[in-house]
């Protein structure tokens, strides 16, 4: 089944270029054959271009050129063109790409109203394009930041657009984050005005933040310059490492973090692509993750980081995997899953690991973590026999934890600081559609929000009282 | 007479090849321990009953493969092609793409319907090509959105297409701690609806077969591989030819029959358990010996004290004794955990079955009040040894066993229900709570009807 990225802004489209060249990656070292099968044509389509330009798709045979199912959207050019200029410009066509030159000002309603409106018969069209390659389009991906304004603005509308036009089609996003210091003033905005939309439009949402990436790439550079490791870690098994892929110029500051998103995205799917004993795809993750409809927010690990070259001992390996999934230092957000409520989690693990190794690490982290009454046993598996490159084996763990509430509350917070004070409110006003109630409609999403998570955390280490069984006559 | 099997979702079709791969190489094992004319005999009822005659070099599964995503099939396929023992004919299978993402909604409400025609054509073929159809065998998974909620879709599907045809329906329980979150809800979903269109359901436990895996078979890293080849040796020592008592000159024709006639006296109780002992790593065979008696004490004991395997049995647990055969409540009598049985099924495989004697399987005290004890019990038995066990015993039980587990499933799965948890995952596709209920309801009974014995 098909899963389609949608890349929208500047940082989507960085994030989304490290993930396609990772996916190359990925599928290369797995494919030795050269054939187009299954696995690679959830990402990629198989074009005759022999005859130069865009041919046929071939659905079978040998590789002749990978094209990436994608759009890449964005309201200035830069990065698109640099995309286009560089190792990956073979992977995608025009028709794949939508742009601007004056970019959206940091400003929500910009890319929200202004280009929304704009560009929609175009993107529907491109997207209907894209599908129509598809024989099974299952999931939509969106890649963007909430801080700014196309990818944010742009985005959401995106997704609104997504669930008009497709409404069978899952849409997961992945969403970065804006910190406390972030250097756009109005991201807060920004963030509020994207997150009722996501609250209302997605299936599935992914929070990122920088600062998350960030420890995770000083904590692999401490460990490899202390000169513990050093030269026995694999350089291509490094969560941050673009190691082997297509990508020969020397790796600028954002790389190493987007890697690990694009790891998340890799793993993620990574059941749906390659067989396992037991298969878990995304609309499984979606089913056994949300169990009410707005609490769709998903904290992610991956582990491990990295591999050392001289590999042995993998029992106490693995468990350590599994110990490391649950970590604060490890989670993609700045949270802490152990001491806050699980509503549910889903452990998704490559390679060599089998289900007793599973059912071994569940027994043994359960007793420390908090999972609600109505979901003690709120465990969802998958094995995948395909590790990820450089790894022997691999674990993704996605928790649907209350964790998220501080992120969600920081947000608020600082929304409020600016909108008491009505800073830089006219930018958005008067941009055609913008209404006051825009604003006090998205706080408002937002704020219920962090009520229900509230309420959960509330029945946290509570009595439980099981409800009676029905009773039947005799 | 013939089994048509048909594998549902990612876990039946993974324990059907075990289950095709297990029968093969116990038909062409050389330790049938028997004479050549025995073999013969053996050989040929097995080929019967699970493969076809086509020309092709080696037999072709009656099999009918399903799944809504394709890597499983396509992995079962070429896996038993390269085997070169048997394979399945190459055009008797169907799947999609997407999947039913563990929502039994989707697999009954949206899939089935959608390709209940192509499904039952294939059924339909695999039928055809049996002189004489016995009956259907589903192996299913209940955890999850095809085997669980298109298995049960398709259930229905035979039994209106096929009225007089036998259905066992096998199915697995899942691990207690979660392999899908809302496994208790596609359970609890499945197992109500199959109650109404099967004429058995077979269970086996993760939990269960995991413990025989690690203490019994003595693997380490264990795999869902180790796990379904178990399953699938017990399931082969219950469906691989036998002679009944009624006659023992030739293997019977109506395995499924048989089955349904003896254990299933009643529409009310229908859920089988199976054990089977000896159990132990292939590498120990050679060196174990066992007797007759000892195999028939134990496999006694493990039904009285619901024990899972033959490690840990509680012997204490004792049948009280009765003075005369008094058809009244004697429920009384009983210890709380001594396991009731309505009717079981002793299954022997190897050496000297002619010795053995099965009396204490015939103690009223086992049995609830309402058949008679001699109707309640029956045996087959085969000289020919089985996959390599110079003696193997089987048990097939309609009983309490499965009471526990079967609450415990009701339970947790109203304790999420009661939340409203995930509730709304299955009213997009047309399970209302209506619905739910009405599965609830249902199994309460069955519940009550097992507790009462």
């Amino acid at each position: 089944p098909v899963s389609l990225p949608l890349a929208v802004g500047q940082c989507g489209n960085q994030l989304g270029c490290r993930f396609w060249d990772l996916a190359l990656r990925e599928h290369a070292a797995v494919n030795e054959k050269g054939i187009y099968d299954e696995a690679l044509s959830s990402f990629f389509r198989n074009v005759d271009t022999r005859s130069g330009g865009d041919g046929p798709d071939i659905y079978k045979g040998k590789i002749c050129s990978l094209k990436a199912r994608a759009l890449l959207i964005d309201m200035e050019e830069g990065v698109v063109n640099e995309i286009l200029q560089g190792p990956l410009r073979d992977v995608f066509d025009s028709k794949q790409l939508i742009t601007d030159v004056s970019g959206s000002g940091n400003n929500w309603a910009v890319g929200h109203k202004l280009y929304g409106y704009q560009y929609r018969e175009n993107i529907v069209e491109k997207l209907r394009l894209t599908a129509e390659h598809c024989d099974c389009l299952q999931c939509f991906f969106i890649i963007h930041s909430m801080g700014g304004g196309t990818g944010s603005g742009l985005g959401t509308y995106v997704l609104n657009l997504l669930e008009d036009e497709f409404p069978e089609v899952y849409r997961f996003v992945t969403s970065v984050y804006p910190s406390g210091e972030d250097d756009v003033i109005t991201s807060p905005y920004n963030s509020v005005l994207a997150m009722k939309e996501l609250n209302e439009h997605a299936d599935c949402v992914l929070p990122i933040e920088n600062e998350s990436l960030f420890d995770i790439v000083n904590k692999i550079h401490q460990m490899i310059n202390c000169g513990k490791l050093g030269s026995t870690v694999k350089q291509n098994s490094l969560v941050t490492s673009s190691a082997g892929s297509a990508k020969i110029v020397p790796e600028k500051p954002f790389d190493a973090m987007n890697n690990i998103v694009a790891n998340l995205l890799l793993n993620l799917t990574s059941s749906a692509r390659f067989e396992g004993s037991l298969n878990m795809d995304l609309n499984e993750i979606s089913m056994n993750l949300v169990p009410f409809p707005r609490l769709h927010y998903l904290v992610s690990s991956l582990t491990p980081l990295y591999t050392l070259a001289d590999v042995n001992v993998p029992s106490r390996r693995s468990n350590q995997m599994f110990s490391d999934a649950f970590s604060r230092d490890h989670q993609l957000i700045q949270a802490d899953p152990k001491h806050s409520l699980y509503l549910a989690c889903a452990l998704l693990v490559r390679g060599n690991v089998q289900v007793s190794d599973l059912r071994r690490n569940i027994e043994r982290l359960k007793p420390s973590l908090h999972f609600v009454s109505w979901n003690q046993e709120g465990w969802k598996t998958g094995l995948c026999s395909v590790p990820p490159v450089g790894h022997s084996h691999s674990l993704l763990a996605l928790a649907n934890n209350t964790c998220v509430k501080p992120t969600f509350i920081g947000l608020k917070d600082r929304f409020m600081k600016l909108y008491k004070k009505k800073a830089h409110l006219h930018h958005y006003l008067h941009i055609e559609g913008m209404e006051q109630s825009c604003f006090s409609e998205a706080i408002s999403s937002l704020s219920d929000l962090i009520e229900e998570y509230n309420e959960l955390d509330a029945t946290k280490g509570g009595p439980r009282t099981d409800p009676s069984r029905l009773k039947v006559a005799v | 007479m013939s089994i048509v099997t048909l594998q549902l979702g990612q876990c039946g079709n993974q324990i059907g090849h075990e289950v095709f791969n297990a029968i093969c190489s116990d038909v062409h094992g050389t330790h049938g321990l028997c004479s050549k004319k025995e073999n013969e005999s053996y050989h040929d009822a097995c080929k019967e009953r699970f493969f076809s005659e086509e020309e092709s070099e080696v037999p072709v599964a009656r099999a009918v493969l399903v799944d809504m995503e394709p890597k499983v099939i396509s992995q079962t396929l070429s896996t038993a092609a390269r085997s070169g023992c048997w394979k399945y004919d190459g055009r008797s299978h169907f799947c999609q793409k997407q999947g039913s993402g563990n929502n039994w909604a989707n697999g009954f409400s949206v899939h089935g319907p959608r390709h209940k025609e192509v499904i039952m054509n294939l059924v339909q073929k695999e039928a055809e090509k049996c002189d004489r159809l016995s009956g259907f065998f589903t192996i299913m998974s209940m955890a999850g959105g095809t085997g669980s909620g298109l298995g049960a879709f398709v259930t229905q599907c035979l039994r209106d297409a096929f009225p007089t045809s036998f259905i066992l329906n096998h199915v697995i329980w899942p691990y207690g701690t979660g392999e899908v979150i809302v496994q208790n809800y596609n359970s609890v979903l499945t197992l109500s609806h199959l109650y109404q269109s099967s004429d058995a359901l077979l269970v086996h436990e993760n939990d269960v077969i995991h413990k025989i895996c690690a203490q019994l078979m003595n693997i380490k890293q264990i795999s869902f591989r180790d796990v379904n080849q178990v399953i699938a040796h017990q399931l082969g020592s219950v469906l691989q030819p036998t002679y009944t008592a009624e006659n023992g000159s030739r293997y019977s024709r109506n395995p499924l029959g048989d089955l349904m006639e003896t254990l299933v006296p009643h529409p009310e109780f229908k859920m089988l358990g199976l054990r089977n002992i000896p159990q132990m790593p292939e590498n120990f065979l050679a060196y174990s010996t066992f007797s007759w008696p000892g195999l028939i004490k134990r496999l006694r004991q493990m039904l009285i004290a619901n024990a899972k395997m033959e490690e840990g049995i509680d012997w204490q647990l004792r049948l009280p004794r009765l003075g005369t055969s008094i058809p009244s409540s004697h429920s009384t009598n009983k210890p709380l955990h001594f396991n009731t049985s309505i009717a079981n099924l002793v299954i022997l495989r190897g050496k000297e079955i002619d010795s053995v004697d099965l009396g204490s399987f015939r103690d009223p005290s086992l049995y609830t009040s309402w058949l008679n004890p001699q109707d309640a019990f029956k045996a087959w038995k085969t000289p020919r040894a089985f996959n390599k066990y110079e003696k193997s015993a089987s048990l097939v039980s309609n009983s309490q066993f499965l009471l526990k587990p079967l609450d415990n499933v009701v339970g947790k799965a109203w304790n999420m229900f009661a939340s409203k948890a995930y509730i709304h995952q299955y009213t997009k596709f047309g399970i209302e709570e209506e619905d739910f209920l009405d599965s609830f309801t249902a199994l309460e009974q069955v519940i009550s009807s097992y507790t009462t014995l």
